[in-house]
């Protein structure tokens, strides 16, 4: 019996039994149909969070005060128990360091804006002018921050695009005067809408220079210093200069954190993979129910076709030609499964990127081949014995049974 | 189908030495074939008629190499084929041995020139000598305008005259039927009888097992079966009247 014969023989067995066909292809396409959306949406996840931390610049470290060490109980530990505030004066110095482009102080606090009669709860952040670089913003009106002495308290406001909107509606921001707290400020800028970073929106944010900020909540320290190496390579080099100036500023004690965004990045790309892999993997136990269920379907067949075994065994048929034919069958049903259930599967992740915009559900490239792989292999696996079964049939008795 | 009529003279087309054949069913143990030795010239036209239980229908499966004997030897056209493997018997049985079932045995979800085909595929023919060759078949056995029809859409006289096409179509030198005309009416089953009659005239050996002493008498040399022995075996030109 030629392959292609035997190809037509099992096409005709499977379309002549339309609704267990149909049954058999929706239960195998279910379980490829999951493990594209799910690792889509695992994927799209990672690459939404990936993302996120890609706008904060690529070639970013992030100056944390305090430190988090694993040690041992020195003498030290209890002499200094408190770390010393970041200040405006050690962002200067980070700024003179040759392997540094840009350095963004920011002090963060909360407090209540006020502008033409109304009023409202804001979150005030303090910086400096290289901010909207390193975050990647972009302006609508007017200009942002100055650039001048970190240590200068200018009376200036730039407005997120929300704020902006509530305080003057439709009229032009830029030049009018705000109380911000108990200060108060000229509005210089206004930012573009829809700044997104960390899930943290900036266009409900008002942003003044760094002092100011530290005048408005009579503090000296810093939140955090963003500092951008000149380029990508060279951050391991500027992660180390930052440490040996800062510790250098601190009397020898090294009591603030450097991060880079790598680091970050990283951690959260391995949780998320192992996230998807995991769900890939719980997704693909239905293909395995699915493989036992084309198992029992092709059982079924060989006890409904035993007349038609043994008359084809009569009519010379060889023992391989049977095995083929049942096989093929049963792959024809796992294809048929599989091809679907991709279809399904990519129109789910369609449905999924048209819910969430933001989410770039695409499913990878190795969760589509081993879920296809997975059905077409758990099909042929499992149709081998109930193939190895009607081959094995005795003419006599198979030919007997109506 | 002519060849074998000439040259055997030493060995006939088939021979049997000594068959016996066993079921065990649980603890009993049923002897379906005793002893059997026969000699069926090529071109024969034999009946084997006896009670149900006699052993007829094994003697057939024998015949056409669907089951092993527990003992003797059958040689078919001087070749050995109790020894030979599952596979190499299902070839002769390709080749060499044409069935014909009181059921039909179609393939219910082909069509006529499918299931006539049907040998001839599994024998691995291209496609389109196959064609060709059930056309043949078709117009040979009255089924042009079935040919795209399934069995169910047959009347049962077509349904025997595809089963006996898709016997013939891989011209065959023994053709065993199995109460051939068992499922049809009267007249219907004497058409039937005609035509295999006809494939016995132009050369294939003909073995009909059946009930009907109707059918049976037609045979030129009859068998008579009794508890898995041959009983009687007669020659038309044997009798008396």
């Amino acid at each position: 019996m030629s392959p292609t014969d035997t190809l037509r023989f099992a096409t005709r067995a499977a379309t002549a039994y339309p609704l267990r066909t149909a049954l058999m292809t929706l239960a195998m396409s279910i379980g490829v149909a999951a493990v594209v959306v799910l690792t889509a949406l695992g994927d799209g996840a990672r690459r939404y969070v990936v993302g996120e931390f890609a706008a904060l610049g690529a070639q970013l470290l992030i100056v944390l005060p305090g430190r988090t060490e694993t040690g041992g109980v020195n003498p030290g530990s209890f002499v200094t128990s408190t770390p010393r505030e970041l200040t405006n004066a050690d962002a200067a110095a980070l700024l003179r360091l040759p392997l540094v482009q840009r350095v963004a102080p920011i002090t963060v606090g909360n407090t209540e804006v006020a502008a033409a009669g109304r009023l409202r709860e804001v979150m005030v952040v303090g910086t400096s002018t290289d901010f909207l670089e390193l975050r990647g913003m972009r302006m609508a009106h007017g200009s942002f921050l100055p650039r001048e002495d970190f240590e200068r308290a200018s009376a200036l406001a730039v407005l997120g695009d929300a704020i902006r909107a509530e305080l003057f509606g439709h009229e032009p921001a830029v030049g009018r005067m705000i109380r911000v707290g108990d200060t108060r400020l000229r509005v210089i800028g206004t930012l573009a809408p829809g700044g997104q970073g960390l899930g943290m929106t900036t266009d409900e944010l008002v942003l003044v220079p760094v002092a100011t900020a530290q005048a408005m909540f009579n503090t000296n320290g810093l939140f955090r210093i963003l500092v951008e190496t000149t380029r990508r390579d060279a951050l391991p080099a500027a992660q180390r200069q930052l440490e040996e100036l800062l510790r250098a500023r601190r009397d020898g004690e090294l009591d603030v954190t450097v991060i880079t965004q790598d680091a970050v990045l990283g951690t959260f790309d391995r949780i998320l993979g192992a996230l998807t892999l995991g769900v890939a993997g719980i997704a693909a136990i239905s293909l395995a129910v699915a493989g036992i269920l084309v198992m029992n379907v092709m059982l079924v067949a060989v006890t409904q076709r035993t007349a038609e075994i043994g008359l084809l065994k009569a009519l010379g048929a060889s023992t391989a030609s049977i095995r083929a034919a049942f096989l093929t069958e049963a792959a024809l049903l796992s294809v048929a499964g599989a091809l679907t259930g991709f279809a399904l599967g990519h129109l789910g992740a369609w449905g999924v990127r048209l819910t969430w915009p933001m989410l770039p559900a695409w499913p990878p490239d190795w969760a589509v081949i081993a879920a296809l792989g997975t059905a077409l292999g758990t099909g042929i696996a499992f149709g081998v014995l109930p193939a190895r079964r009607a081959a094995a049939l005795d003419p006599v008795q198979a030919l007997a049974r109506r | 189908m002519q060849h074998s009529r000439d040259v055997r003279t030493a060995m006939a087309q088939i021979e049997l030495d000594g068959i016996n054949r066993i079921f065990r069913l649980g603890d009993s143990e049923v002897h379906a074939l005793r002893d059997v030795s026969l000699r069926i010239e090529a071109g024969d036209y034999v009946s084997v008629m006896g009670p149900s239980g006699s052993g007829k229908s094994t003697l057939l499966n024998l015949l056409g190499l669907l089951d092993r004997p527990d003992g003797g030897n059958y040689h078919l056209e001087g070749r050995d084929v109790t020894t030979l493997s599952a596979d190499e018997q299902a070839a002769v049985r390709s080749a060499r041995i044409g069935f014909v079932f009181q059921s039909f045995h179609l393939v219910p979800r082909l069509t006529a020139a499918e299931n006539i085909g049907l040998p001839l595929m599994l024998a691995g023919l291209a496609a389109t000598e196959r064609s060709a060759r059930i056309a043949q078949a078709l117009r040979a056995f009255g089924l042009e305008g079935r040919a795209h029809h399934r069995p169910e859409e047959l009347s049962g006289g077509q349904r025997q005259r595809v089963a006996i096409a898709r016997a013939t179509i891989m011209r065959p030198a023994v053709l065993l039927a199995d109460e051939p005309t068992g499922n049809l009416d009267r007249s219907t089953g004497h058409e039937v009888t005609a035509l295999l009659e006809a494939l016995n005239t132009a050369g294939t050996t003909l073995i009909v097992v059946t009930h009907d002493p109707a059918m049976g008498e037609r045979a030129h040399r009859w068998l008579r079966m009794e508890d898995g022995a041959i009983a009687q075996d007669l020659r038309r030109h044997e009798l008396p009247a």
